[in-house]
């Protein structure tokens, strides 16, 4: 058997031939949807082990992408902290600056390989966004990405960078005007122009095959990892730590790891203002199982199944549900999910900057503060694995306001 | 026999093709839906397709989303729309009426309990967006064991082999989307879509109405000339948008649009 894209543990059976995890995922679509999510799941199914196809995407991530990205001892984070030893995942090293782009490109490809000229997306923070025009430019690709207007004003400078990439940027302006929103609308675009469109979506959720694609495309994350800690430390980490938003860079890293019994997961999820305001965005941490955007998932909703709005400092978490493979692990206790406020985010933001000249996305900002902190805790021959998914510049403005500091 | 086969049975005899009316329920204000509702009957609607508001619906264009956040302005859940049709069943014992959202309200509140309260409370069937018959079979069992019925909708996109299992799954009718897109998309060519629909008619046992692009009399009339009923929702529920702060305006509107289809379906079918 040839190379192909994802990994094939026993646990990673799942999803199961119709989408489910355990109960959780599935194809909850408009009719019009369903012969383009048979047609993706055929296609996705033939080329993950179509030599070509994988030779095409593994030499992106190497050329294009930056991979392998490093996997870097934090030494002096791991001095103030004064316990086991804190290594991180260098997404934020990638080209674009996040993890978001391992899946853009797998995507982009299954694009080009099924002959569709247009690629539509959403995006919260907007790295998502630049990721897909950044592979719509490489492909030759149209793109449109769809954006809350909140968001919008959020990340400007993502915006732009959409638009140097050629894509067009649509404001969406319904709802809480955040991701969900904007998902939403991308969701009515592809129904609306199936035939000649491709809908690459930025995370694990969505209806099925997204989740397990998205997933496959992302574990390089966790295969790097894997061969990186036994090669530089002779062991596998004792705890992986990554934030969960819609939950893709912390599937990608945990996935290849789901066997290894002794290898702790912790996803972290966004506390906010705090659980207790109800103003976060932490469904795994406190939110109910329903239906939403294609996939039955932990949701955050109110007792007549309406979708609530969600907090967050960091756009990119700012998200009422979550994969539905994150659902499971939660559900089997294979993966722990705690939560981190807004001002532990912000702490860990600037303590990473002075400590390692590390400027981190404020999304991964949420598991360097769990995972510091974890570390403290745990003995100095022990490893905790910190996902960096992404880098702050975006978070820059944010930041600056924040400090009552005007840059222009 | 539930009541959309008495009544569709009933169209057939008199030589007549459904009007099947939608609108959001609580849009704009909660207490004017039913009178709404009975008004449209008055003016010739056969069923009444009811929309359960729903903070993301995603498969409705623009006018139909805002219609939702309108009702959702008043907190309008399902067990308030689900009063509503109670409450129109006292005077109207024999007008269909039809829920149509999408499955997380009805996930909130349990598939056994939103079967039980809708047909206590005299709804005849649920049409939910995103919920293909695979991921609905368990709610399927619930709602048949009250003798609700359940209603599929088949694309342009769909395969002939999938069509004829979404026929076989519907019961009451089956509902074809005239269009690629979502609610109150652009016009509708309707030779294709009648040659669809006359391909599709061979896999389907019930009636088969159109929805999706039907937005006047002569809109209506065309869709009459060979389907068993049209559905119309953005064209009526654009009514609402335009005069939300006069809802008496809104009876007399949606009265007359309802009139307007009625009639030049009648002259289509019936001449």
């Amino acid at each position: 058997m040839g190379k192909a894209i994802g990994d094939n543990t026993e646990v990673s059976s799942m999803p199961t031939a119709d989408g489910r995890y355990g109960i959780y995922g599935g194809r909850y679509v408009s009719e019009v949807l369903v012969a383009a999510l048979d047609e993706l799941r055929d296609a996705y199914g033939r080329l993950k082990s179509d030599p070509g196809f994988v030779a095409e995407y593994e030499r992106d991530l190497k050329n294009y992408v930056g991979r392998e990205s490093p996997l870097y001892f934090a030494e002096r984070l791991t001095q103030e902290m004064g316990g086991a030893r804190i290594l991180l995942k260098r997404e934020d090293l990638n080209h674009t600056g996040a993890h978001k782009i391992n899946n853009c490109i797998g995507q982009a490809l299954l694009a080009k390989y099924m002959g569709k000229p247009r690629v539509i997306a959403e995006t919260g923070a907007g790295q998502h966004g630049v990721a897909s025009a950044t592979v719509a430019a490489r492909f030759g690709l149209k793109c449109r990405v769809y954006m809350g207007s909140d968001d919008i004003e959020r990340q400007s400078l993502n915006v732009y960078r959409m638009k140097l990439l050629g894509a067009e940027v649509v404001p969406v302006t319904t709802g809480s005007k955040t991701l969900k929103d904007a998902l939403s609308e991308a969701m009515r675009d592809w129904v609306a122009n199936v035939d000649d469109t491709y809908y690459i979506i930025g995370t694990v959720a969505g209806p099925h095959p997204y989740p397990m694609l998205v997933r496959d495309f992302q574990s390089v994350i966790g295969k790097e990892t894997k061969k990186q800690c036994l090669a530089d430390y002779h062991q596998l980490p004792n705890a992986i730590v990554a934030c969960v938003g819609g939950g893709s860079n912390a599937m990608g890293i945990f996935h290849p790891f789901l066997e290894d019994d002794e290898v702790r997961l912790i996803g972290v999820e966004p506390a906010g203002k705090g659980i207790e305001t109800g103003m976060h965005a932490a469904p795994l941490s406190k939110g109910e199982v329903g239906v939403l955007h294609g996939n039955k998932t932990y949701l955050m909703q109110d007792e007549d199944g309406q979708i609530l709005p969600t907090h967050s400092i960091s756009a990119g978490l700012d998200y009422p549900g979550v994969g539905p493979e994150h659902s499971w692990l939660k559900d089997i206790k294979r993966a722990e999910y705690v939560s981190i406020d807004d001002k532990q985010a912000l702490h860990a933001f600037r303590q990473l900057n002075l400590l390692e000249g590390i400027l981190p996305a404020l999304e991964s900002a949420h598991a360097l503060a769990y995972g510091a902190e974890l570390a403290s805790k745990m003995s100095k021959d022990e490893i905790v694995v910190i996902n960096l998914s992404g880098r702050g510049d975006k978070d820059i403005p944010t930041m600056a306001k924040i400090d009552g500091i005007s840059i222009s | 026999m539930s009541r959309i086969s008495d009544r569709f049975k009933q169209l057939k005899a008199e030589n007549k093709k459904a009007l099947i009316p939608y609108v959001v329920a609580g849009d704009p204000v909660p207490e004017f839906t039913v009178k709404v509702m009975h008004e449209m009957v008055r003016k010739g609607a056969d069923i009444i397709e009811l929309g359960v508001p729903f903070s993301e619906p995603e498969a409705e264009g623009a006018v139909i989303q805002v219609a939702h956040e309108r009702a959702l302005t008043h907190n309008v859940s399902l067990r308030d729309t689900i009063q509503m049709v109670a409450e129109f069943r006292q005077s109207d014992k024999n007008t269909p009426v039809l829920l149509m959202g999408y499955i997380n309200p009805i996930e909130k509140m349990g598939y056994e309990e939103f079967a039980k309260l809708a047909k206590t409370a005299g709804v005849d069937a649920s049409l939910l967006v995103n919920v293909p018959p695979e991921e609905g079979v368990e709610l399927e069992i619930a709602l048949h064991k009250q003798g609700l019925d359940t209603i599929y909708l088949v694309a342009p996109t769909t395969t002939d082999a999938r069509a004829e299992y979404l026929c076989g799954k519907s019961r009451g009718f089956t509902y074809y989307v005239s269009l690629k897109g979502t609610t109150g998309a652009s016009t509708i060519n309707m030779g294709e879509v009648e040659a669809r629909f006359n391909h599709l008619k061979q896999f389907t046992k019930i009636p088969m109405v159109v929805g999706f692009g039907i937005k006047d009399g002569a809109s209506a009339a065309r869709v009459a000339e060979f389907a068993d009923g049209s559905v119309v929702g953005s064209a009526i529920v654009q009514i609402f948008a335009d005069n939300k702060d006069n809802p008496n305006a809104i009876i007399e509107s949606v009265g007359e649009l309802v009139y307007e289809m009625r009639t030049a379906m009648d002259l289509v079918s019936v001449g």
